[in-house]
């Protein structure tokens, strides 16, 4: 396919061109063409959607209920609200779990809802909810019940924590409530924030049974979409590492309870779930760092980077054999697919670090992304931690409460020293640290937060990428012009797309993706047929 | 005024006036007197054989006590969850003072739920259940006595929509019920541009300020309205209060009496409807320092 070249600055311009004047002069802000210099350029992050603008983004709710908590399959999740938000937000990630035996408890095909009328608006919900929470322990005696509040409860001031302090006295299980309410933050960021807190308060720590294992791990921010989580943990045994609990892919709510036990926290999700690791390692003195998953290099530079973290012989080979052995299968398949895909382009859209994991795997395809952007990133997801220090704290951020975390005076016990720490970091392994997209993208990419809709048609209509990667309400709207709409919400149908044989299933559906010729075929039925020229009958 | 004229005419034969059921709010500061005033008002216009059903927008549901002898009331949300959506006409209004149809709101606790949705609530059940059909109950008015400031847009919700179209403020010379009547105009503002609402004045329930009819009387000039009428302070209400009725009721030959058939005359033969001019703070304030609350 040609594309149609244009220089990106003048792009901008033509696009801001359209805006009002105030909206251009924040969009402005929020689009940045990348410089390729060192020092990377500010860019506008985590503020609100100027009204009128169709974004991608989702509220605060989605991001508690159907992110971080949602992949957990034994905590009931109930929806304190009208019907409507706990339908529409049930499943819809595909992100998927395994129980290991058909009896072990999954509460993730259910929909729990307190279904809110009228008149529990008016007359307050909690009465409502306190019969639902017993309800629910009535029928399927769950371990631990949340209870997720929707933007009306906010409203009338329903005390959810109050009632899930009552009713974990009165039922003797763990019950805790979120105060989620849509409208809380500028998207589903301050949702993940409110969830991380909770688990925080309420769960991370209440059980202090060490499962056997040498080499201890928490890996945080992997949600487990089209079986992500399956191919990492064949991946992470195959290798020798045990994972403790998984933040929230395939996860239960006992792996949270002990996830305190775990000598390393990994990060994949750096937006959704850094406040946990910070946490953690203030609290329990379990260091973090940043890895990524996405693309079959990625995988074994993060897994070295593990090893290396524990320093044993045996664990570093162990980690090269498998290394070794999966990328031969890999290489085998890349080889036959690299021809197809070399020189294509790729826009991305979405998430808090999918748009820069997934630059990853296009690379190993050979692609380059001449645009990406998150939904719900701050400015520590472009540029990196560096800028949280300089990153102003407006009224919406102050919304979200700030845990003060002290260390636990019988259980903090810093898992190493700050000499070894410091000996790691100068051999690459950042602690603490994630740098961000900027810095793996090119010069004269276009960098772009809470993409619009409108901006969305242009990049396309101006640079013709082979492959569009968004989510659902953008699916259509890009397939209609012609170019194909790659999901790394749900992945459409497909995945796993993480570890090896993730990336190796990756490389195949691109190749169908963006070699299909049934996308030139497509024509609007105006451009295929004579325009009928009408007039309206007064 | 937006009144389904037509329809009206034809099916009532019978009647030969060109009938139109007003739709009245009374708003005004906590504590001024608007179910006090609205009782006493009614049972005026009744007297003068009007028809006319009251609706208590207030959750304490206390609007419609002195009408109906201090009968305790079933509220129509009390109502609405109690009996689920099968709901008639009969459980919630009841019968007061010479035929007065009076219906209560009711709501939330204190600090539970939302009172306001309960008022959009139960206004609409009682439209549903047909409550004001002209043809069947010959009502000439509906009167809402709504809480305290429009603190909400649940509290709005008898100006929305031309549920009710002539607002009347109760108020005193005193500065924070001037200020809540000012605030009340500005909502009306906001709804008479949509919804056709309009205001039909001021009515000065007095407080005994100093110049306290010179002032209210000025205050609504400069809004763009009436002093509709200035009700003198005399412990005759109280009395009446105590024995739950209004003083029509109780004693319907004192002056006080007088005084609420004035403003019941007043009021059914207003011709003045306005959209008022709410003021600036600083006129406000200079208003209250030149009639002398500050001497």
């Amino acid at each position: 396919m040609a594309h149609i070249e244009m220089d990106p600055q003048r792009w901008k311009q033509e696009v801001l061109k359209k805006y009002p004047k105030k909206v251009a002069k924040k969009r402005e802000k929020s689009i940045v063409v990348h410089d390729g210099a060192e020092v990377l350029q500010k860019i506008q992050a985590n503020v609100r959607t100027i009204p009128g603008i169709i974004t991608q983004r989702g509220c605060t709710y989605a991001g508690c209920k159907g992110v971080v908590l949602g992949p957990t399959r034994d905590i009931v999740n109930l929806v304190h609200g009208p019907i409507g938000c706990s339908f529409y937000a049930w499943l819809t990630r595909r992100n998927q779990t395994l129980p290991p035996t058909p009896e072990s408890e999954n509460f993730m095909n259910y929909c729990f809802s307190t279904d809110m009328q009228d008149s529990n608006i008016v007359f307050g919900g909690e009465i409502k909810l306190k019969q639902a929470v017993r309800e629910v322990f009535e029928i399927f005696k769950p371990k631990s019940i949340g209870i997720f509040s929707t933007c009306p409860v906010g409203l009338i001031g329903d005390d959810v924590h109050a009632v899930a302090r009552e009713m974990k006295e009165e039922l003797g299980i763990n019950i805790f409530g979120f105060s989620c309410e849509g409208y809380k933050g500028v998207s589903q960021s301050a949702g993940h924030h409110i969830a991380n807190n909770a688990l925080m308060k309420h769960v991370i720590g209440l059980r202090d049974e060490a499962p056997k294992g040498k080499y201890k791990v928490n890996m945080l921010g992997e949600y487990n979409i089209g079986g992500d989580a399956f191919e990492l943990e064949r991946i992470f045994e195959k290798c020798g590492l045990t994972l403790i609990s998984s933040f929230s892919g395939n996860s239960t709510i006992e792996q949270f309870e002990r996830a305190h036990m775990a000598d390393l926290n990994v990060v994949m999700c750096h937006r959704s779930i850094n406040y946990v690791a910070e946490m953690m390692e203030k609290k329990f003195g379990i260091p973090w760092f940043k890895v990524n998953f996405i693309g079959a290099e990625a995988t074994a530079k993060s897994l070295r980077k593990i090893a290396e973290y524990f320093g044993d012989q045996e664990l570093i080979d162990r980690v090269e054999e498998v290394i070794a052995e999966e990328m031969v299968i890999v290489k085998k398949e890349l080889e036959v697919i690299y021809p197809h895909t070399q020189g294509k382009l790729a826009m991305m859209f979405v998430g808090g670090s999918r748009a820069h994991h997934y630059q990853e795997l296009f690379t190993e395809l050979g692609m380059s992304t001449i645009a990406a952007g998150y939904e719900f990133g701050h400015r520590d997801d472009y540029e990196g931690r560096r800028v949280i220090p300089t990153i102003q704290i407006d009224a919406d951020s102050r919304n979200i409460e700030e845990l003060t975390i002290e260390a636990d005076e019988t259980r903090f016990n810093p898992r190493i020293t700050e000499e070894r720490k410091a000996e790691l970091e100068s051999k690459g392994c950042g602690f603490n640290d994630y740098e961000g997209m900027m810095v793996d993208m090119a010069k004269g990419a276009l960098v772009i937060d809470d993409l619009s809709h409108y901006e969305m048609e242009k990049l396309i209509e101006a640079y013709h990428p082979d492959v569009f990667c968004a989510g659902i309400k953008e699916k259509y709207c890009v397939q209609k012009m012609g170019i194909p709409l790659k999901q790394l919400h749900s992945y459409d149908y497909g995945g796993p797309y993480a570890g090896f044989g993730g990336a190796v299933n990756f490389y195949k559906d691109i190749d169908m993706i963006v070699n299909t010729s049934i996308w030139k075929m497509i024509k609007a039925p105006w451009e295929a047929e004579p325009v009928i020229e009408a007039e309206f009958a007064v | 005024m937006c009144v389904n004229y037509g329809t009206l005419v034809a099916n009532k034969p019978a009647k030969a006036k060109n009938w139109i059921m007003r739709k009245v709010a009374i708003y005004g500061k906590g504590g001024i007197g608007k179910s006090t005033t609205t009782q006493n008002t009614v049972a005026g216009l009744v007297e003068a054989g009007k028809k006319v059903i009251v609706v208590g927008c207030d959750p304490k549901a206390d609007s419609t006590r002195l009408l109906l002898g201090g009968l305790a009331q079933k509220t129509v949300l009390d109502t609405l969850r109690e009996e689920g959506e099968d709901v008639e006409l009969d459980d919630v209004v009841k019968t007061g003072f010479r035929g007065t149809r009076c219906v209560e709101s009711g709501g939330p606790e204190p600090g539970v739920g939302c009172a306001g949705r309960g008022i959009i609530t139960s206004i609409n059940l009682l439209e549903q259940l047909g409550a004001y059909d002209e043809n069947e109950f010959d009502t000439d008015y509906v009167f809402y006595d709504v809480l305290g400031d429009v603190v909400c847009g649940g509290f709005a919700m008898p100006m929305r929509e031309g549920k009710a179209q002539e607002i009347y403020i109760v108020c005193s010379g005193e500065m924070m019920a001037m200020y809540a009547a000012n605030n009340i105009s500005k909502g009306i503002v906001k709804f008479a541009e949509a919804g056709g609402v309009r205001l039909g004045g001021l009515i000065c329930n007095s407080r005994k300020v100093d110049n306290e009819q010179n002032m209210i009387e000025e205050f609504a000039r400069r809004l763009g309205t009436q002093m509709i009428h200035f009700v003198p302070r005399d412990n005759m209400v109280q009395r009446a209060e105590i024995n739950r009725k209004t003083v029509i009721d109780f004693d319907p030959t004192h002056g006080q009496a007088d005084e609420y058939r004035a403003l019941a005359r007043k009021i059914d033969e207003n011709k003045m409807f306005v959209i008022p001019k709410p003021l600036e703070i600083e006129e406000l304030e200079s208003l209250l320092i030149e009639y002398g609350v500050v001497n």
